[in-house]
């Protein structure tokens, strides 16, 4: 099953690479990763998001705990939580396409970012789960590059939504 | 005053006694810091794994933390064994490294390398430390996360410059590391459903690991036992963490551990685990090791519980505090565990350890000598090498108090035994410190006996010889059809007891029962570095052993109609 953590790290040289180290130790595949600043100058974010069986995860929690770097380890809970992901595409677009192309791009609510005489740069915010599905449907059209952030969450604004703490210490 | 005088105040600050070390261009301004002086003693080992192997072997005989010192680069790539050795023992140990000057990292500068890069895996944190001003906190961070939670090894990689660098030195009073929040105490509620399940059992057994020596809980384990009267197993890092002597030590589950302890461990139906971490050489095959039982695990490291065995209960804590507050918790049935006592003390007759005495010597009996040579004293360390002689250490040699019995048994390095030994014997000036060898581990560590001559830390070293890989060669006997491949060591190359003399100790070859005891009476007494190479049997094999991924009770046990049942 897929999981989202959202990791507080200290802003310190070598944090990243000590999270991403211990996944690759312990066996763990990381799907996506996001890193970037928090409100905080000296704490970092990174989103992460595995694949693993419940078991697995609790694991993975603990072990990044173990990490003097890491501050906070949270698993945003579907339905808990707001993620969301920035996508560039490249799609060929010769002239008799283009009026297709973006009239599907709007009703995603995709942006142009660049236009060129053979293709489309369009950029896209979105549910990871849009995101895909634009990309679905723009690939028959020929999708030349894409690149994604991959995921980003925060807990929902909501009161008394609270992403599950992962792993009170028993 | 400069970075490199500030780390010998920290160290001095830490009451850091000894350090182990050898020096190198990138790390010269803290020994040329070292020569203007300090109260922390330098012992220069011959090759940094030794000083590394030191550092740990004086850690674990003194519970303290360990201090290793190396160069950049090669100095520092040659730290790598005992880093390793030490995450996977849990030994507190802070290894400081020369790094090449600020302005040339990243550029392959001569004897780069980015050893906070490499031990990132086997470190429990590291620090490349950036700027002068930083070290006191620095250093002070590393000794505090070496030594609390679970204990372990921390890098602290500083640049020539950083060394070079004037500041106005303070040591800070305390650290602040907000992402290290090592558990202070068990939860109550934890340990009364402990404690609940421990008076509840008919058949409870305490497996104890090294985690217990860390905690400095010896004496909280021994009141648990004694107030439930619960049989305890000691893992190979726990040995020495409960009397061998006393009624309620069940033995050593475990490969190599007597049928009596491993059935004991696995036929009960709760087995508390204190400080230990279901190794796989313990457990053997996992759907199969302690089928019946309810698990109770005590242990400071979250991450432990239910990694690889499930917690039905599991209580996070300092060992100390949570051994006594579960014997407190604790309302023991009288009598219940009698039977269980008895049952065990059953098994144990039923399968003593055996051997076949005889010629040549057996390895065996260079073990039961020993034994009977120290035995009633409370002031003889053992270290080991990694191998059957390990093993038949663990079973023959019976160890009394905490701290006597140092080995590696995460990560099995073969060399540790020399090397822990001068360290053990730097944290133990009184004690007389053995390394139990093996021909094979004696020859990667061998150079530094120079280091105990020289530093005036003797040590016994008593190579069990059998001419062999002796530990590779069962295996390749027993499950590779006898096709042994590039195992030869030979028994007679090198000569041993003159490679002792050369190294300005003693040496003694022996081949007979009488020998042997002659020649080990006069090294445990000499107070000189010894070598007794005891050339024996090469054929023997260690039992009982129960393969790797058979179940634990499965156990393989000498027979001697049949030389290997396989
Ligand atoms: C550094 C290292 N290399 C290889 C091994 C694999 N290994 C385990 S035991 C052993 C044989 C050890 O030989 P020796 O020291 O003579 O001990 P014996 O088993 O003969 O008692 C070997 C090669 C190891 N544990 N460590
Ligand atoms: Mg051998």
């Amino acid at each position: 099953m897929k999981h989202t953590l959202s990791v507080l790290v200290e802003n310190k040289p070598g944090a990243l690479m000590r999270v991403t180290s211990m996944f690759a130790r312990r066996g763990f595949n990381i799907d996506s990763l996001a890193v970037g600043p928090t409100e905080r100058h000296d704490v970092s974010r990174i989103t992460l998001r595995v694949d693993c069986a419940h078991t697995s995860l609790e694991q993975i929690e603990k072990q990044m705990h173990k990490l003097v770097n890491v501050l906070r380890v949270q698993e945003l809970a579907p339905g808990e939580s707001v993620e969301r992901e920035l996508a560039l595409l490249k799609v060929a677009a010769p002239a008799s396409k283009r009026a297709e192309l973006i009239s599907l791009a709007e009703a995603f609510g995709a942006r142009v970012a660049d236009l060129g005489p053979d293709s489309i740069v369009f950029e896209l915010t979105g549910t990871p789960e849009e995101i895909d599905s634009f990309e679905e449907l723009v690939r028959p059209h020929g999708l030349q590059e894409l690149g994604r952030t991959g995921r980003l969450g925060l807990g929902r604004a909501v009161r008394g939504s609270k992403s599950r703490p992962q792993h009170a210490l028993i | 005053m400069t970075g490199a005088d500030a780390i010998l105040r920290c160290l001095e600050a830490e009451e850091v006694e000894v350090m182990f070390g050898l020096p190198g261009g990138a790390i010269l301004p803290l020994y040329d810091a070292m020569a203007r002086g300090t109260t922390v003693r330098h012992v220069l080992a011959r090759h940094e794994q030794g000083a590394g192997h030191m550092a740990q072997g004086y850690a674990r005989a003194s519970g303290r933390v360990g201090v290793c010192i190396a160069t950049s680069g090669p100095g520092a790539t040659n730290l790598v064994t005992p880093i390793a050795d030490a995450w996977m023992d849990s030994t507190p140990l802070v290894a400081i490294t020369g790094q090449v000057r600020s302005t040339l990292i990243g550029t392959d500068a001569f004897q780069e390398c980015d050893i906070t890069g490499i031990t990132i895996p086997i470190v429990k944190h590291s620090w490349l430390v950036q700027d002068v001003r930083e070290l006191p906190e620095i250093l002070k961070a590393a000794f505090h996360v070496a030594r609390t939670g679970r204990c372990g090894p921390v890098l602290v990689d500083v640049p020539r410059d950083v060394q070079e660098a004037e500041l106005d030195f303070v040591f800070p009073d305390s650290v602040s590391l907000p992402g290290w929040k090592p558990p202070r105490r068990g939860h109550p509620r934890q340990i009364t459903a402990a404690a609940q399940a421990v008076a509840a059992a008919e058949r409870p057994i305490l497996y104890v690991g090294g985690g217990v020596l860390n905690a400095h809980a010896t004496d909280e384990l021994l009141a648990l036992a004694e107030h439930g009267r619960l049989p305890v197993v000691t893992t190979l890092m726990a040995k020495g963490a409960f009397p061998e002597s006393h009624e309620l030590h069940a033995g050593w589950p475990g490969m190599h551990g007597p049928k009596w302890s491993n059935w004991a461990l696995n036929k009960a139906d709760l087995v508390v685990a204190v400080g230990a971490r279901f190794d796989d050489r313990v457990t053997g095959k996992l759907s199969a090791f302690a089928p019946g039982a309810t698990v109770v695990h005590l242990d400071v490291d979250a991450a432990e519980i239910s990694k690889i065995r499930h917690a039905d209960v599991p209580v996070v804590g300092p060992l100390r505090p949570v051994l006594a507050e579960l014997t407190k918790a604790l309302e023991p049935v009288a009598g219940r565990t009698g039977p269980w006592l008895r049952q065990i003390a059953e098994w144990r007759e039923e399968y003593p350890l055996r051997y076949e005495e005889g010629e040549p010597l057996k390895p065996q009996r260079v073990l039961e000598t020993l034994q009977e040579l120290t035995a009633g004293r409370d002031d003889v360390v053992w270290t080991t090498g990694v191998g059957q002689h390990q093993m038949w250490a663990m079973q023959y040699l019976q160890c009394d108090v905490p701290r006597s019995f140092i080995t590696s048994g995460g990560l099995g390095t073969m060399g540790y035994g020399i090397p822990a030994a001068v360290g053990a014997k730097a944290a133990r000036p009184d004690a007389t410190v053995v390394c139990v060898d093996g021909d094979g581990c004696f020859q990667m560590t061998q150079q530094e006996l120079a280091t105990a001559v020289l530093e005036e830390l003797p040590i016994v070293v008593v190579i069990v010889n059998n001419g062999y890989l002796g530990m590779v060669r069962q295996w390749q006997d027993m499950f590779f059809e006898e096709r042994f491949s590039q195992i030869h060591l030979t028994q007679g190359l090198p000569d041993y007891a003159m490679l002792a003399r050369a190294y300005g100790g003693v040496g003694f070859t022996v081949e007979s029962d009488d020998e042997l005891r002659e020649a080990l009476r006069e090294a445990l007494a000499s107070g000189r570095t010894c070598v007794v190479d005891a050339r024996v049997d090469p054929r023997e094999h260690c039992f009982p052993m129960i393969p790797a991924g058979a179940a634990a009770v499965d156990t393989i046990e000498f027979d001697a109609s049949e030389r290997v049942v396989a």
